[in-house]
């Protein structure tokens, strides 16, 4: 059984290379081949999901060894597998998901004349995230993050004719290297640490080691899983990758890319646990990017951008529950994988409102589209209701969790932690029904195109359309399809983890469990949420039901302006970052010609300076060399006497 | 006779030889001076060879001997091509090689 696991990362690998080097005679049937590579992986998932649950939960997890890659001394780079429940729970989202993700770009990407590449892309993308939880050492899963890096940087650019796509595409790549510079780091340090970097040795001797060694390896893997999962403060670039075709924006946000951090914080659980000064810098992260993307998604008037704040704040979850140990793990994986449904299916939908509308991406140019596209308004809607964590629903089940377990935090840390999830509860609740609302009821706010430029020509069907109204209309059944069984993953993959806490108990081996005691009880924190939550749902559907929604944007108050900006974090980027290594830069140049320069050159002159005395010494007579040699050759003489006489 | 006295001559030789080498300019004297040098210290090693009772030292006079003979060979052709290109057989002259 075993043996297959290498075949789950070849299938869509193979897709890569043969999409990519094919050219242009696979054009016709190149989308085919990258969706059935990528489904043969899920069938391959599936197979080792069903061959597991077959064994004993100690006997779980599968090993693969291909080869030792570079083995120098005690230095061993494996390249080896490892298939255990956690990453079994990966694989399944990462190939489910991105099949799905796959199905809906046949429809989506049907008039771009690059679709092939596109194929190829989105089959790395799925290899290089497989490869990243199918690793079992570190620096395999360093070659899977690198690869997954690249990949998004291919795809949020895949449409490198616009600028603002080239650029987004560069600042993504940008900001993810600063956290891959934390991962090696994080490596560098374990190997000098523990000698190896394989998870198995390196997570059973991180009890014995000391904290501070520890609390370094845990923060800079935390700086890491920041770059990848978008979170404070390397969260800039995800708004921006929204450049990307929609469904890239799907995969990113669901399926790999942004779950990559907080799959490395728990795989590297024990590491955390023994250090609970890096615990509780993750907590805070994940509790400032919680509020931070929630209030950036309640100012965003394009409907992907708000969906991108919404999962900023969702991984800041995430990343909390992660960093609450062993009574967080279990949740923060749950509610990675219902996220995953829910987000594919809600960015599916918006790629969907933006097929039927000509592109236009500002809800405030949406509005009573629910009769017009009744399954994406269904689908969308169902996600709507899982996100919010409407009672019943998947993200009812998994945020409720997680709130919970950030009350059982204990003292202080735990009340603060509470009240931050909670109100993260409520402003979820707020800026998704402003989506909705905006999006499917009210009046039409339908603009006509501006002109054919302004329209992406490589987006589909838009010359058709340009410079007309808009005539919304319900997406192909490719795109449909895959909406309709996301739905059913928002609405009841929630329910199933949690009956008879099977998620948990499937998890415990890999990640330990410990049941939270909530301070208030688990049913006082329930309802806290659903009233926090419809409190959310009743100011949006005050602001936004009952009054008519104006198509240019109000002024709003500072908070919104600077909400709209995405909290001024480029501009926070731009004055301490890109200035500060102006200046940072201008006086190294300074120092570089002053000091270094300056040494140098003054090595320089005084040796010509001194030659050009001692070169008076050269008067070409030979009489004189004679007298010097005579000279040395006398002091030798007499040296070599006085040390015998000595 | 005592054969210190042998190294006083040498020593005598040797000096003459060296201020000749210092002090005179025309090339056919300094060279000569330096065949002074190396027949005192020839002396000298036939002085300590009788001294210390076995033939090293003299050996290694005629490995001197044959040297010299060597070196007068080239010594004079130089100075011969010299006083030929410039008419003259100064030492003090030939300082074109300084900078």
């Amino acid at each position: 059984m075993e043996n297959l696991i290498a075949l789950l990362v070849a299938a869509p690998l193979l897709g890569a290379a043969v999409l990519l080097c094919g050219g242009r005679r696979l054009d016709r049937a190149g989308h085919r081949l990258g969706t059935l590579l990528a489904a043969a992986s899920f069938v391959i998932g599936a197979v080792l999901f069903f061959d597991m649950l077959g064994r004993g939960a100690e006997e779980r997890a599968l090993h693969q060894h291909l080869f030792s890659w570079v083995p120098v001394e005690s230095f061993r780079a494996d390249i080896a597998f490892q298939l255990d429940q956690l990453s079994m729970t990966f694989v399944l989202l990462i190939t489910g998901v991105g099949t799905l993700i796959h199905v809906y770009s046949i429809g989506y990407m049907e008039h771009d004349e690059r679709r092939r590449r596109f194929f190829g892309y989105l089959n790395l993308f799925l290899a290089a995230m497989l490869l990243l939880v199918l690793a079992d050492n570190y620096l395999l899963l360093y070659f899977g993050w690198e690869g997954v890096g690249l990949a998004s940087y291919l795809l949020i650019g895949f449409w490198q004719h616009k600028p603002s796509a080239a650029t987004a595409a560069k600042k993504a790549f940008l900001v993810n290297r600063v956290g891959d510079m934390g991962l090696s780091i994080a490596i560098m340090l374990m190997f000098t640490t523990f000698g190896t970097f394989a998870f198995g040795p390196v997570l059973a001797a991180a009890g014995e080691t000391g904290e501070g060694m520890l609390t370094a390896i845990g923060l800079m893997l935390l700086l890491a899983a920041c770059g990848k999962s978008a979170q404070v403060p390397l969260q800039s670039w995800l708004g921006d990758a929204m450049e990307g075709p929609t469904p890239v924006s799907a995969l990113i946000h669901a399926a790999t890319m942004v779950t990559a951090g907080v799959y490395l914080i728990t795989r590297s659980g024990a590491i955390f646990n023994a250090a609970p000064d890096a615990q509780l810098a993750v907590v805070v992260v994940g509790a400032v990017t919680l509020l931070f993307g929630a209030i950036v998604g309640c100012a965003k008037d394009d409907i992907k951008k708000a969906l991108a704040g919404s999962t900023m704040s969702q991984i800041g979850y995430m990343i909390l529950a992660a960093g609450l140990g062993p009574i967080g793990y279990a949740f923060a994986i749950m509610h990675l994988v219902t996220h995953g449904f829910f987000k594919a299916g809600l960015f599916l939908g918006a790629g969907s409102v933006m097929h039927g509308m000509n592109d236009e991406v500002d809800m405030r140019k949406y509005g009573g589209l629910r009769k017009y596209m009744p399954v994406t308004f269904v689908t969308f809607g169902l996600g709507y209701l899982a996100i919010i964590g409407f009672p019943g629903l998947s993200g009812f089940w998994s945020k409720d969790k997680i709130i919970e377990a950030a009350f059982a935090k204990g003292g202080t840390e735990g009340w603060i932690l509470g009240a931050v999830t909670l109100l993260g509860a409520g402003i979820t609740a707020y800026y998704m029904t402003r989506v909705m609302i905006m999006t499917f009821f009210g009046e039409k706010r339908w603009q006509p195109a501006p002109d054919a430029d302004a329209v992406p020509s490589a987006e589909p069907a838009a010359e058709d359309h340009a410079g007309r109204m808009p005539h919304p209309h319900e997406s192909p059944k490719s795109m449909t399809v895959p909406m309709i069984l996301l739905a059913f993953g928002s609405v009841f993959a929630g329910g199933l983890f949690s009956l008879n806490s099977a998620f948990v108990h499937w998890l415990e081996p890999v990640t330990a469990f410990e049941h939270g005691h909530p301070p208030i009880g688990a049913a006082a924190v329930t309802a806290s949420t659903v009233v926090v939550l419809l409190i959310g749902v009743g100011i949006a559907y005050a602001q936004y039901g009952r009054k008519p929604v104006p198509v240019v944007a109000p002024r709003g108050s500072l908070l919104t302006r600077a909400a709209r900006r995405d909290l001024l974090q480029d501009d926070f980027n731009h004055v301490v970052l890109v200035r500060g290594g102006e200046h940072l830069t201008r006086s190294l140049v300074y120092m570089d010609h002053t000091l270094v320069d300056g040494v140098v050159n003054g090595t320089a002159a005084s040796v010509g300076g001194l030659s050009g005395r001692l070169r008076k010494l050269q008067n070409g007579f030979a009489r004189s060399y004679a007298v010097s040699m005579f000279g040395g050759t006398a002091v030798l003489i007499a040296a070599t006497l006085l040390m015998r006489g000595v | 006779m005592n054969p210190v006295n042998y190294l006083y001559l040498a020593s005598l030789l040797f000096t003459i030889g060296a201020a000749g080498v210092l002090i005179r300019r025309n090339a056919i004297v300094v060279f000569m001076c330096v065949e002074l040098m190396l027949n005192a210290c020839n002396l000298a090693l036939v002085a300590f060879s009788r001294m210390h009772g076995n033939l090293d030292g003299q050996i290694i006079a005629f490995f001197t001997m044959v040297v010299a003979a060597a070196e007068v060979v080239v010594g004079l052709a130089i100075i011969v091509s010299l006083f030929r290109s410039r008419h003259s057989a100064s030492v003090d002259d030939a300082s074109l090689m300084k900078l």
